[in-house]
């Protein structure tokens, strides 16, 4: 039984190169994370690796087929959660599972012995025959995952599960995806949330222009990348600019030294100097804290909007 | 590149057409008042109203003349606002087709069930005015019966049409030019209304190449209780419409959806 591996993947939009040669591989039960700014080609690369869309080059094969020739048959083997909420919004919860279920030749019998679990799982239960309307964005998205669970599947797909919720709601997203890992599912998961890449993902990878720049479990990203220490300074209030401070004192005691507005980050091997001297600045605040993924997600992709 | 390949078509559609009757069924009493009494008070008022000034249209009183006619006129109507505005909604606005390609369903699957539900929803319609013009005694014998199984075909005809333009459409604003440019003049010269020798011949012959006409050359004589001539012509002509309208319909569809 396959989980999901693409390699040389390519595919241009006319001018536009959109993946240039991708390629990963999904271990059996682990949690795969995919990220990368808006227009890195997460969204084209979820699109291949289902068949929805043919690459110019590359090989994939998702549940032991190849994709796209036999991509509708792999796609019983999967769970798809999708960006956007697409429920049916004339059905209730379970008629929303029920229907969806029949896409997967599932008997009706079937499909209605399945839906209590899985509305109980989504935190839904009661919550059966509420029309999608009366459900909130969260209730909605755990309905999303409850549908995506109808075929009880090998693989997830996760495409940014938790983008609108609020933090009791990501909790419990969180919570329930990691009770999927310990069922034995294997996930692919996007998501612009670095913290909640850190928090699920054994593995991850962040892409930027159609290729991976990176890849390996949170830790060991974070430890090839950037320096372990991190000293944000920011002036106080009407004081002297700490981006003044910066080019004049920085250099010499981080590192590296990024300048952001108003705001100094010093990347350090070793905070000790760096933090004596501030201690000793008026009209300075800093923030010291570890290095995380985030720090490495800017590092490696810039700081630049992207949209 | 390869958009246009040949369709593959199989029963898994079937599940995709009960979503739809799901709906429709939940939705009934609007869609049944806009389905069937719609044509039906247009039919009674024309057939009625214009008819008491009217002398016998081809031998039959005007209304059952117009009987045919307007179950056509009903199956089209039927066919294309199915398959232009439902089935929009459900590619672009609510994602319904997404989350169905999601699940293992080809678009060829999805885009037969979005055809054969479009049809199915025409065939009702079509055949409530059969229903209604027996009711009333303007439907000659049991021929009519055979009137079924080709408003069914005619509906796929006009399904097929609704979903080239579907395909196409950056918005429901789209549908106005096929309304315009093609239902509407199409219904004027095939025959619903008035019989098509009214006409001068160069739209006889256009209305002769649009399926319409060949829709009212097959259902007008078996309401009348007649064998039409030349029905295996007719049923070719929408069959054949239906068949390279799907083809092309599908090819739009990969391209809109699959790139």
């Amino acid at each position: 039984m396959g989980t999901l591996s693409v390699s040389g993947l390519r595919k241009s939009y006319g001018e536009a190169l959109v993946l240039a040669g991708l390629s990963f591989e999904l271990a059996r039960g682990e949690c795969y994370g995919l990220l990368g700014p808006n227009g890195a080609g997460k969204t084209t690369t979820l699109r291949c690796a289902l068949g929805l869309t043919a690459p110019d080059a590359g090989a994939i094969r998702l549940a032991g087929l190849p994709v796209p020739e036999r991509a509708r048959e792999a796609r019983m083997r999967v769970g798809i959660v999708p960006q956007m909420d697409n429920l049916d919004p004339d059905f209730t919860a379970a008629e929303n599972l029920l229907v969806y279920a029949r896409y997967f030749g599932l008997a009706d019998a079937e499909a209605r012995r399945r839906i209590p679990g899985l509305l109980e799982f989504a935190g839904l239960a009661g919550r059966a025959d509420a029309r999608i309307s009366a459900l909130s964005g969260g209730m909605k998205r755990r309905l999303t995952l409850a549908r995506a669970l109808v075929n009880d599947p090998d693989i997830l797909f996760l495409d940014e599960p938790t983008t609108g919720l609020d933090p009791q709601a990501r909790h419990l997203i969180w919570e329930r995806l990691k009770q999927l890992q310990q069922q034995g599912k294997t996930v692919l998961l996007t998501t612009h949330f670095m913290d909640e890449a850190e928090r699920l993902c054994q593995r991850l990878a962040i892409m930027d222009g159609g290729r991976l720049i990176a890849e390996g479990s949170p830790r060991a990203v974070i430890a090839a990348h950037i320096e372990p220490e991190v000293v944000e300074v920011f002036s106080e209030l009407g004081e002297a600019s700490a981006a003044d401070w910066a080019r004049a004192e920085a250099a010499r005691l981080a590192s590296r030294v990024e300048i952001v507005g108003e705001t100094v980050f010093c990347y350090l091997e070793e905070s000790r100097p760096l933090l004596d001297h501030l201690a000793g600045r008026r009209g300075l605040r800093y923030l010291h804290r570890p290095a995380n993924l985030e720090d490495v997600f800017l590092k490696l992709t810039g700081r630049e909007l992207r949209d | 590149m390869g958009n246009f390949r040949r369709p593959r078509l199989s029963l898994r559609f079937i599940p995709v057409w009960r979503r739809n009757f799901l709906v429709w069924r939940k939705l009934a009493i609007p869609s049944i008042l806009g389905n069937l009494a719609d044509p039906m008070i247009y039919m009674l008022g024309l057939g009625y109203g214009l008819g008491s000034l009217l002398p016998e249209v081809g031998g039959v009183s005007y209304i059952a003349f117009l009987a045919a006619g307007a179950a056509c006129f009903s199956t089209l109507n039927a066919a294309t606002f199915e398959a232009l505005y439902s089935a929009f909604s459900r590619m672009q606005v609510q994602k319904t087709w997404e989350a169905i390609l999601n699940a293992p369903m080809d678009l060829d699957d999805l885009l037969l069930a979005e055809l054969v539900w479009a049809a199915s929803k025409a065939a009702v319609s079509g055949a409530a005015i059969l229903g209604v013009a027996a009711a009333l005694g303007l439907v000659a014998s049991p021929l009519a019966l055979w009137s079924l199984p080709l408003i069914f075909l005619a509906g796929l005809t006009f399904a097929t049409l609704g979903l080239i333009v579907t395909a196409l459409a950056p918005s429901y604003d789209f549908f106005m030019y096929y309304f315009t440019l093609f239902i509407t003049p199409m219904t004027l010269i095939s025959g619903v209304f008035f019989p098509m020798e009214q006409l001068p011949d160069a739209f006889q012959a256009l209305a002769g190449a649009l399926p319409l006409s060949h829709a009212v050359d097959l259902l007008r004589p078996l309401f009348l209780g007649q064998a039409p001539a030349r029905a295996a012509l007719h049923v070719a002509v929408l069959a054949g419409y239906a068949l390279a309208a799907f083809w092309l319909a599908l090819g739009l569809a990969r391209r809109r959806l699959l790139k």
